[in-house]
């Protein structure tokens, strides 16, 4: 399997915001809203790193 | 009088009760059966949605890693090599019997094998955060 760059960080954030989110809170409603807010954290800084890099090598 | 006082001491006792059976039969099952299987450690303590969550994701980076072709460490040749060996151990289970069948690749040559490689690592990482939740949960130290 050869994924693109952005499904492979898609995948790496949300198996991992799955876990985070279930750990690092206590009840299921925080854990929700803690495992989202991972993931956008995740690939929101990956979009915009990837976007500062681009300007910077242009 | 005497019912204000039975009234705070219940409390007490319920939480000196509950104290006593959190710490009944071998507290580091769950730790252990979490370490080996991905979300054994919640499925023992009765949380099976919690644990069928944690072994689909640490199940599914980890199978994501190998068909991305990436890299089963197996040697402690340098501190690399013996850092990503400990971080596929946490992985249990799955590692030895990835190892065993011959599974990953023996050299990374192609960027996706490099992601692969990190996923089945951090898998490993995750793995060893999920067994630690599972024991905070037995100790009583994490509420619910």
């Amino acid at each position: 399997m050869h994924p693109s760059h952005f499904t492979a960080v898609a995948l790496f954030a949300l198996f991992t915001s799955t876990v985070f989110g279930i750990t690092m809170r206590d009840t299921p409603k925080k854990m929700l809203r803690y495992g989202i807010y991972c993931f956008v954290l995740f690939v929101g800084s990956a979009i915009l790193l990837s976007w500062l890099m681009y300007f910077i090598a242009h | 009088m005497l019912y204000s006082q039975m009234s705070m001491a219940t409390p007490q006792i319920n939480g000196a009760t509950a104290k006593t059976s959190a710490n009944q039969g071998f507290v580091y099952l769950p730790l252990i059966a979490g370490w080996l299987v991905p979300g054994a450690g919640h499925f023992l303590l009765g949380k099976w949605g919690r644990g069928a969550l944690l072994a689909a994701a640490i199940l599914g980076m980890f199978v994501a890693g190998l068909v991305m072709q990436g890299k089963l460490y197996g040697n402690f040749h340098d501190i690399l090599e013996l850092l990503g060996m400990v971080g596929d151990l946490g992985n249990g289970l799955l590692f030895l019997i990835a190892r065993a069948a011959g599974l990953g690749a023996a050299d990374v040559q192609v960027t996706t094998q490099d992601w692969g490689t990190r996923f089945i690592v951090v898998a490993g990482l995750l793995n060893v955060i999920a067994a630690v939740d599972a024991h905070n949960l037995r100790t009583g130290r994490k509420a619910s």
